[in-house]
Parts: C-alpha cells; structure tokens; sequence
C-alpha cells in the first residue's frame, strides 16, 4: 500500500526533476550564447563609433569642396560665353565631350537650345590641338578613344626616346669653311656674264 | 491514486517535452544571431578603415581650394587677354 502511494510521488519527483535539468541545461546554453552576442556587439559598437567619429566632418568637407568646385564650374562657364560667345562655347563643348552639349551649360539654361556648330567649321586644327593639349580631350583625334595629345607622365622620357644612343654631339673635326675674297687660296676667274641679266631666248617658232 | 499516475503523465509526457521544445527553439534562435553578430562586426571593421582615408578630403579640399584660386587668377588674366565674342 505504501509502495502503491509512494510510486507515483516518485514518478512526479523525477519528472519535476528532468524539466529542471533541461531548463537549466537550455538556459545556461542560451546564456552563454547571449554572452557571446554581448561581447560580438561591442566590438560592432566600437566599429561603429569609430564610422561615426571618422565620418562626422565629412559633410561639411564635401560641402565646402562642392560649393568651391562650383564657383569653379561657375568662372569657366561664364569666361567661355564671355569670350567665345554661347553658340561657339556650345560647339567647343560638344567637339571636346560628344554629346555634352545637349545637357547645356548649368548657368545658361537657353544653351540647351543651341544648336552646337561643328567645331571644324568654327576653330582651325591648330586651335582643336591646343584644345585637345589643355583639356586632354579626343577632340580631333583618330577616334574618341584615342591617345591624348600630351603625355604628361613621359614628357621628358618621350623625348629622350628620339635618340636611343644618347643624345648625339657635333662631330669635333668639322671641314673648315671655304675663304673666300682677294686673300682667297683658290681664285676664279672673274666672268662678265656673271650677274647680267639674261639673254632672252628667241620665241618658239609655230 | 489514478489521478496522481495521470499527472505523472502528462508531466512526462506533454509538459516536459513541451518545455524541451521550447528551449531547444530559443537557443537554436540564439545561436543562428551569433554567426549574424560576427559578420555585422566584421563589416564595421571594415567600414570603419574603409573611412581611414576620409581624412584626406582635407587635403583634397585645400587643394581645390588653390585650383580654383588658379583658376579665377588665369580666367582673369584670359578675360583681360582676349576679347569678348560678339553680341549674338
């Protein structure tokens, strides 16, 4: 009879106990994880801060470099209309960027309208090529993807590759000059005809 | 008497392994943010010495700044040089 009661007390005790070892098991193992994620998400804090701090005058530097490089872009469109006047300033832009000019210069919204002459018609080769040096543009090129005019990194190398030896020095025995006059080695007769003017020649008979 | 070997049942049989459940689906959620975590920090890593170069844009900027002092100095020179185009 004592057993009869006794057993399923047992039963019970055990089975409160195995709920309890697996709480405790799964709840330490997820402690432990959260431990880890803790540890994990400081470092993503730190990193982030330093994004933070390293990123913090970027604004105000990218402002200040765009408003400068507008009133950059500013000078040069205005000195190009000034100087060359809208239509030719378009014709320029659009032989040194193909196609630029249909989106027009930024301060001049009529020069979307302009029809952009071909530069060839308007400026001379001499003009396209120093261009071309200034702006390092395929203006006038063999095609658009062709070598600039300047090469600005080997200038100096391009030259020094016309002479391969090194650079040649005059021969040092050089024939002497011919002395002429009274005190002349060699004397020529003097000739009358010499300096007349010219006989005509009788005309070509028919 | 009965009753108590039912309980033990259900104890057995449906709460514990309702609770092994549970638990085994919270930390096998916990572990799958580990992994997540590590790759976040990771990228913050990177980002931030990614940004290592961003003190540069001073440099950058104090140069812009004499290109476009250059600039305005040879645009009025050349405004002084040449002439204006004709009215159109």
């Amino acid at each position: 009879m004592v057993l009869g009661v006794v057993a399923p007390a047992i039963v019970m005790i055990l089975a409160v106990l195995l709920i309890v070892l697996a709480l405790v098991y799964f709840l330490v193992s997820t402690i432990l994880q959260l431990r880890t994620i803790t540890a994990e998400l400081d470092d993503v804090i730190d990193g982030v801060s330093e994004i933070v701090t390293k990123s913090a005058p970027v604004n105000g530097v990218v402002t200040t470099i765009n408003s400068q490089l507008d009133a950059g872009v500013d000078l040069l469109e205005g000195l190009l209309v000034k100087k060359a006047g809208l239509t030719d300033a378009m014709g320029l832009i659009d032989g040194m960027y193909p196609g630029a000019a249909a989106n027009g210069l930024r301060n001049f919204p009529q020069s979307t309208r302009v029809r952009p002459p071909r530069i060839g018609e308007v400026y001379t080769r001499g003009t396209l090529n120093l261009a071309r040096l200034g702006r390092e543009a395929p203006i006038a090129a063999a095609s658009h993807e062709g070598p600039v005019l300047r090469n600005v990194a080997g200038g100096s190398s391009a030259a020094r590759g016309l002479y391969p030896g090194g650079r040649p020095v005059g021969p040092r025995n050089l024939p002497r000059s011919p002395a002429i006059g009274s005190g002349a080695p060699v004397q020529y007769e003097e000739r009358e005809d010499i300096g007349a003017p010219r006989k005509q020649l009788p005309p070509r008979g028919d | 008497m009965t009753l108590w070997w039912i309980g033990d049942i259900v104890l057995l049989f449906v709460i514990f392994p309702v609770v092994v459940i549970l638990l085994r689906n919270v930390l096998d959620a916990t572990k799958s943010i580990v992994p997540e975590v590590q790759s976040i920090s990771r990228v913050a890593a990177a980002g931030s010495r990614d940004l290592d170069a961003a003190a540069l844009l001073l440099t950058t900027q104090q140069q812009v700044q004499q290109t476009v002092a250059g600039l305005a100095n040879y645009g009025g020179s050349l405004d002084v040089i040449l002439d204006d185009a004709e009215r159109e």
